[in-house]
């Protein structure tokens, strides 16, 4: 039986089976290849979406399990209109080979929704699930501080 | 398959006859331009193999694996800062495979020279024997190489394309180049006329191209500075299009799953279970390995589990001790090299103290964090392929062979990578994935690995020892005998990609250790191979990744026997030696505010490693806090002789260090019947947001030639780490991964 998703605003039927994750239904059947598969058991963030604007794995939410409204990397923001949070991404030239920072950027955007000023250590305990194999962290560190700030002032 | 073979023979024989004859040869054939693989439309210009003018825009060509170290960015920098356009006016792609795309610097690594040392005569052999690489096919990205070789020649491309646009101007206006300037992609005339290139490219088209003269350094507008990386904006918004995403029209979804007894058979599967399963379509057999096509990767993974297989044995040890037994019985046979042997190591000198330690690492698995994955489309004759590769070349020979077809009817698609740090220089999983597109003629297929079968089925960073002996007097070290053993990388390496095996000693085994910038007098390194079938790979910064570990672990540990501060100990050895590497380290010393001591509950480490032609020196400091040790800070220092971008360089030498402090706390793998016990990351954790220090870094241009940026961050993390603990607890780290004998926060 399909079964109907709501994805960055717009309606979506699906016919795969019900425990498929919700990763694979973006990736392969949507057509939504921004959010990544990393490590397939929650160990890595890349495949962090928001549903209801909270931070989850998408890949151990079995489509059925879909619980709300899903927003992805492609729903934050657009290149040529980019959210806060992406700005500042590009502004700290963060990423280098890129392939963790869709689910950073969810991550980091969900931690900032609930949190608009984090400091270093809520950072720390927010963003340790997010891994990244070249060490961005840094960067990631300053763009999450630098996007808090402009989104406070704006 | 033959020439390469033939060729390759020729070229990695490392004596000096050898060098000679790659030299003669590389003279004799090298010097014939290769075919311009760009095929400009009506209109279009290809001014060379990495400038295309159209009507509408302009492209440059980066033909390298742009895997995060920013490399498209530099490289097109390059060009743009002698065609006289800025980036953003500009495509920059990674283009087809080709011949023209060779790598000229790879090659000239493999003479076994000291290279901080190297003479103007070693160095021009250096760049004789790179060219070379035209003739192997070496489109290549990796030995931290993309800017020794694309520093002079991407420049004068630019300045040809730009110079054949003033002429085209020239001859329009009725004018002489010489009344004409450029500026932000358009030719200026008297009279405030301006034409833009794209504007010209057809008249362009008709002309040979122009050389020019390269501008000197202070004219320059992009190069030295900080440039915004061309891949950014995709990255940030999930638009950037790695191989895993590529999608095409009826595109299948496939899952692989080889046997996890490594380099072992297949004896036999059923899969009459995983037939039965949603979504699944068919499973095909490819030799030593089967994949799952569905419709869904998720889908095809889950089936490949049901696939109940009979695998055969691996041709390597049962247990990991076993494994381990054989690199130490490496020690006992003869040398695979001695590649430096200054002095006289066999008597200790007069009143001087003797040290000795021995050390081990482990296999290390690369873990890049995009699976390896390919896509590929057979047609009957020709084949299609999308993978993200270090060697496009390659990848279409290789793919060519398993299909017996021509390389010509093999299209290589590179796209952008998630990681490679060496395993996407392998073929395998472009290879498989061609393998199971001709058994589906028509129909595109993609082929994921999971997270476990890539780190089940990695050519591993090979596990290795060494068996360090020293001796210092006055303060200072007077001795240094180090014996290394290990998997010898170039035999297996070159098995792989070429055909053959060469003879004589492997740099890589001792890379790290035996050219180091220490003035000791009698200074000596042994390399030995072990005896061993663990499929090994190029791992970021190859020897260096495990000899800077032992050398710099020892260096202190002589430090502290002569009673020596371990920063002033290195850098009295490396004064007089060579002052770039002195330079480093005095850099991380003013950096870091260095005095020698450290309070209670700190601990600082120091260490210095030479490698890719870069002297890095890091300075880490821990701290413990409610009986965890916590990195607090790194500071690093690198002297890359040319800055061409000095804030991505920054990003390669912090994200250098992550890489080595990931390996040294937690990477470890290790093998149980020929199988890998680690599959994903949970049993293979790396550094995250609250483990990784703060960093500062100093990029410095005191050396004479452009060295690599890719690789040189990663050697002197571990040693650094392992000083600091010993400063912080005094007991000393002589195995990693640290997370065994160290309490530290994970």
């Amino acid at each position: 039986m399909p079964t109907d998703l709501r994805i960055n605003g717009k309606t979506h039927q699906v016919n795969l089976p019900d425990d498929v994750p919700l990763l694979w239904v973006l990736r392969d059947e949507v057509g939504l290849t921004g959010t990544k598969f990393g490590c397939g058991v929650a160990a890595c963030g890349a495949c962090t979406v928001h549903i209801d604007g909270e931070a989850v794995r998408s890949c151990q939410v079995a489509l059925s399990d879909v619980w709300g409204e899903v927003t992805t990397i492609e729903g934050l923001g657009t290149p040529d209109a980019m959210a806060a949070i992406q700005q500042a991404w590009v502004e700290h030239q963060v990423a280098q080979c890129g392939y963790c920072q869709s689910g950073q950027i969810m991550q980091a955007a969900s931690l900032l929704a609930e949190n608009p000023a984090p400091s270093d250590a809520e950072i720390d305990e927010a963003m340790q699930g997010n891994l990244c194999r070249c060490g961005t962290y840094p960067r990631i560190r300053a763009a999450i501080h630098s996007a808090a700030q402009k989104m406070q002032e704006a | 398959m033959a020439s390469f073979k033939k060729i390759a023979r020729r070229s990695f024989l490392i004596g000096s006859a050898a060098i000679v004859g790659g030299v003669a040869f590389g003279a004799y054939y090298v010097s014939r331009p290769a075919p311009n693989p760009l095929k400009p439309a009506d209109g279009e210009a290809a001014f060379n193999p990495f400038v295309m003018i159209s009507h509408e825009k302009i492209t440059l060509i980066a033909p390298r694996a742009e895997m995060g170290q920013g490399v498209h960015t530099t490289w097109a920098a390059l060009i743009a800062e002698e065609l006289d356009v800025t980036l953003d006016q500009v495509e920059v792609i990674h283009g087809p495979a080709a011949t023209a795309y060779y790598n000229s610097a790879l090659l000239g690594e493999v003479i076994p020279s000291k290279g901080y040392d190297k003479s103007r005569f070693i160095h021009s052999l250096g760049e004789a024997l790179g060219h070379a690489g035209k003739l192997m096919d070496m489109q290549v990205t990796g030995g931290s190489s993309s800017m020794k070789d694309g520093y002079e020649r991407m420049r004068a491309a630019g300045a040809s394309a730009r110079e054949t646009l003033k002429l085209a101007a020239a001859n329009r206006l009725g004018i002489a180049s010489s009344q004409l300037s450029t500026k932000e992609g358009k030719v200026i005339a008297p009279g405030n006329i301006e034409i833009a290139y794209t504007d010209l490219a057809a008249e362009a088209a008709g002309l040979e191209p122009v050389e020019a003269q390269l501008r000197h350094r202070s004219e320059w507008k992009l190069l030295g500075k900080a440039q915004p990386r061309v891949d950014m904006p995709g990255k940030a918004t999930g638009t950037a299009k790695f191989g895993i995403d590529m999608r095409l029209p009826g595109m299948k979804f496939a899952a692989l799953k080889a046997n996890p007894h490594l380099g072992g058979s297949i004896n036999g599967f059923d899969a009459s279970e995983a037939l039965q399963m949603p979504g699944v379509e068919q499973v095909v057999d490819l030799g030593n390995a089967f994949a799952v096509v569905a419709n869904n990767t998720w889908l095809a993974i889950q089936a490949a589990e049901a696939v109940a297989a009979d695998w055969g044995p691996a041709p390597i040890p049962d247990t990991q001790a076993e494994i381990q037994d054989a690199i130490r019985a490496a020690f006992d046979a003869e040398p695979n090299s001695t590649l430096r042997d200054d002095g006289d190591v066999s008597a200790l000198p007069q009143g001087a103290q003797e040290v000795s330690a021995e050390y081990e690492v482990p296999f290390l698995a690369h873990a890049t964090m995009e699976p390896l994955n390919a896509t590929a489309l057979y047609d009957g004759s020709k084949l299609q392929l999308w993978s993200g590769n270090q060697g496009p070349l390659l990848t279409r020979n290789h793919c060519a062979d398993a299909l017996g077809i021509d390389p010509e009817q093999v299209q290589v698609n590179t796209s952008l990578m998630g990681g490679g740090f060496g395993r996407r220089g392998e073929m395998d999983f472009s290879v498989y994935a061609a393998k199971l597109a001709r058994q589906m003629p028509g129909t595109p297929v993609q082929l994921t690995w999971s997270r476990e079968e890539d780190m089940t089925h990695d050519f591993y960073r090979p596990g290795a020892m060494a068996r360090m002996r020293g001796a210092v007097k006055d303060g200072s070290a007077v001795l240094l005998d180090g014996q290394i053993a290990s998997q010898a990388l170039t035999p297996q390496l070159m098995s792989r990609w070429f055909g053959m095996t060469p003879a004589g000693p492997d740099t890589t085994l001792v890379d790290g250790a035996f050219n180091q910038p220490y003035g000791i007098p009698n200074y000596r390194i042994r390399g030995h191979a072990a005896d061993l079938q663990v499929p090994i790979g190029a791992w970021r910064s190859v020897g260096a990744s495990f000899n800077g570990f032992f050398m710099e672990s020892f260096m202190d540990e002589m430090a502290h026997a002569a009673g020596a501060d371990p920063l002033e100990f290195r850098l009295a050895l490396t004064r007089q030696e060579w002052a770039p590497a002195a330079k480093v380290l005095e850099a991380v010393k003013e950096m870091s505010g260095w005095t020698g001591k450290t309070p209670d509950g700190v601990g600082r480490g120091v260490a210095m490693t030479y490698s890719f032609g870069t002297p890095v020196a890091q300075v880490i400091e821990v701290t413990e806090e409610g009986g965890l040790i916590r990195l607090r800070k790194a500071w690093i220092a690198a002297d890359l002789g040319v800055a061409l971008d000095p804030q991505n360089l920054e990003a390669q030498m912090f994200g250098g260090m992550a890489y080595g402090l990931s390996a040294a706390m937690f990477g470890e793998i290790t093998f149980a019947e020929g199988a890998a016990e680690q599959g994903n990351f949970p049993d293979y954790d790396a550094i995250r947001m609250h483990t990784m220090p703060e960093v500062e870094v100093r990029i410095l241009e005191e050396q004479s030639h452009i060295s690599g940026a890719g690789e040189p961050g990663t050697p002197p993390a571990a040693p650094a780490l392992a000083n600091a603990l010993f400063d912080l607890t005094g007991k000393r780290a002589r195995r990693l991964p640290l997370m065994h004998d160290f309490d530290l926060l994970i």
